[in-house]
């Protein structure tokens, strides 16, 4: 069984069982501003209702974003160590395959783009091609202005959570199929807020 | 639960020191601190959101490298502690969600405490020798109380009575602007000399007269005794620094940097100290702690040792690499609470920016 843990939104988190395609358990808050606080309550009720000990799971599969930083790394931060602390393989993903597979799972097969918040009147993007068995990211992910997303000839399906179970699935048949996960690293897209400090201010007028 | 004496692993994410630390009971295994302050030191002062990312990479090979040290493995620490606050929100957070799944993956409970009476609780720890570097050149037994504690740093400027550690702690005073370390970068700063200010400083005033300049001591006068007792202020003093440098400039002076420095510096330590033993005397309690970044001035250990000795006053000053923020302090003062009896926080706490020191533990 995978365990998913997920972050970029809300907070999402998931136990299944890649042999059977079910999902065993699933925790979920859509709340943006309380990552802190309830990743290890989800956590700990997704491991109960599953009834199994963190070691006797498989893997960690965690999104790595895009999305707003500050919760994000919260999700990243915890799925690490969990996967340090249980003696798992951690497996990192593009948030947005999640949003993608459920898509495929309802029975879409166009090409869609994935977009996300990513505050500051900006959003996130990421361009998926459904048509075959599962879904291939053939773009992103990348940030944009609202009105300035590529790719307007796909249908665009805006995402406010990302489907911690779909995560694991979509990372559970990326590894059966020998493809490349997403690399270990927060994706920002965006470099930090700072000010270089200007000339020294006078304080005599 | 090895309830007697546990081995506890702690996380410290306040600001820009990813620390990670093990402890059994009162004995220091191992302090892993991985600091992101090279980064800062372009942007001449923390930035939050690096701090952060510098975090998030850091923690777990800061985790295992704990381990390594410590010569123990995860499975068999008893406990998990915390850090919560104060501290940068968006820091606290990668420690919080790091501990939290920690704790979980190998089932053991956690115990978020509090970032400044962690400074306190460093003291407790016994170090093994060959670990003492720049050490404490006192060192008194154990830790009595209650005891007047002084944390100084480049967050925060904060006097404490503690009378228990785990139990008691109330805030006597605190900075009402700049951290006295913040007060040393922006002079630092004016000075044109680089980041951290602290060392920089230190260098500066080499053969300076401290009493080349009576910068004014914020914060000290009679009228700000009943409102601001034990209070500080250090946001005048660097504008008093700016304007005697200005001054000078303006007069095409050269500037005496090492009178200034010397100068400056002996402001800020005299303010410290003087409130501190202020609080020994009016509070009846004979023994001062030091801890934060700031204790690593050498002027500060020598003019506390020197007043606290005229005074009566036992001084206490931990080893400099506990003295800095540190994961280390956080098992100790967790272990502290662990041995007290305390029950584990449950997993709904989150980071909180602005924790009152009265809040050792929280949820």
């Amino acid at each position: 069984m995978l365990l998913a843990i997920d972050t970029s939104a809300g907070t999402s988190v998931a136990i299944v069982d890649p042999s059977t395609g079910s999902i065993v358990a699933l925790r979920s808050t859509p709340d943006t501003m309380r990552h802190a606080e309830v990743i290890g309550t989800l956590l700990a009720e997704a491991l109960s209702a599953a009834g199994v000990r963190p070691s006797s799971l498989d893997g960690v599969v965690v999104g790595m974003g895009p999305g707003p930083f500050t919760g994000l790394r919260v999700g990243i931060a915890a799925a690490r160590t969990f996967a340090l602390g249980a003696g798992l393989p951690l497996h990192p993903m593009v948030s947005a395959d999640a949003v993608a597979r459920q898509e495929k799972v309802a029975g879409r097969s166009d090409t869609i783009i994935v977009v996300t918040d990513a505050r500051r009147k900006e959003v996130f993007w990421s361009l998926y091609d459904l048509s075959g068995a599962e879904p291939v990211r053939i773009d992103g992910p990348g940030l944009s202005k609202p009105d300035a997303l590529p790719h307007s000839d796909a249908r665009r399906v805006d995402a406010a959570e990302i489907p911690g179970a779909q995560l694991a699935l979509a990372a559970a048949a990326l590894l059966a199929a020998g493809l490349p996960l997403a690399s270990d690293e927060a994706l920002y897209l965006r470099s930090p807020d700072v000010t270089m400090p200007s000339g020294i201010k006078r304080v005599t007028q | 639960m090895n309830i007697d004496n546990p081995l506890v692993l702690g996380i410290e994410t306040s600001c820009d020191e990813t620390g990670v630390g093990i402890v059994r009971g009162t004995t220091l295994l191992s302090n892993t601190i991985a600091s992101s302050m090279d980064e800062h030191a372009r942007y001449g002062g923390v930035v939050p959101e690096v701090a952060a990312r510098a975090h998030l990479e850091a923690m777990t090979p800061a985790i295992t490298s704990a381990l390594a040290d410590a010569g123990v493995t995860l499975d068999e620490i008893d406990a998990i502690a915390v850090t919560s606050g104060p501290g940068l929100a968006g820091a606290l957070m990668v420690g919080v969600g790091a501990a939290k799944a920690l704790a979980l993956a190998i089932e053991k409970p956690i115990y978020a405490v509090n970032h400044l009476v962690g400074h306190v609780g460093a003291d407790v720890l016994r170090v093994p020798q060959s670990a003492t570097a720049g050490s404490s050149e006192i060192d008194a037994g154990e830790i009595q109380y209650p005891t007047i504690a002084l944390l100084v740093s480049g967050g925060h400027t904060s006097l404490l009575l503690v009378r228990d550690l785990v139990s008691d702690v109330e805030l006597l005073g605190e900075t009402i602007d700049d951290a006295a370390g913040e007060a040393f970068d922006k002079v630092a700063r004016l000075l044109g000399l680089p980041y951290p200010g602290g060392p920089e400083i230190d260098r500066a005033a080499v053969g300076g007269n401290p009493k080349a300049i009576r910068f004014p001591r914020g914060l000290s006068l009679p009228k700000d005794h009943e409102a601001h007792r034990y209070d500080f202020s250090f946001s005048g003093l660097k504008t008093a620094v700016a304007r005697w440098v200005e001054k000078k400039q303006d007069a095409a002076e050269q500037v005496p940097l090492a009178d200034v420095a010397a100068s400056f510096r002996e402001a800020v330590v005299d303010v410290l100290i003087s409130k501190a033993l202020a609080a020994c005397a009016e509070y009846g309690v004979p023994r001062l702690l030091l801890g934060g970044g700031v204790v690593a001035n050498a002027r500060v250990r020598e003019v506390a040792a020197a007043r606290a000795a005229e005074a009566g006053v036992a001084l206490r000053i931990p080893p400099l690499s506990l003295c800095t923020d540190n994961g280390a302090m956080i098992a100790a003062l967790g272990a502290q609470l662990i041995m007290a009896g305390h029950a584990p926080s449950g997993l709904g706490f989150g980071a909180d920016s602005t924790l009152p020191v009265t809040d050792i533990q929280v949820g």
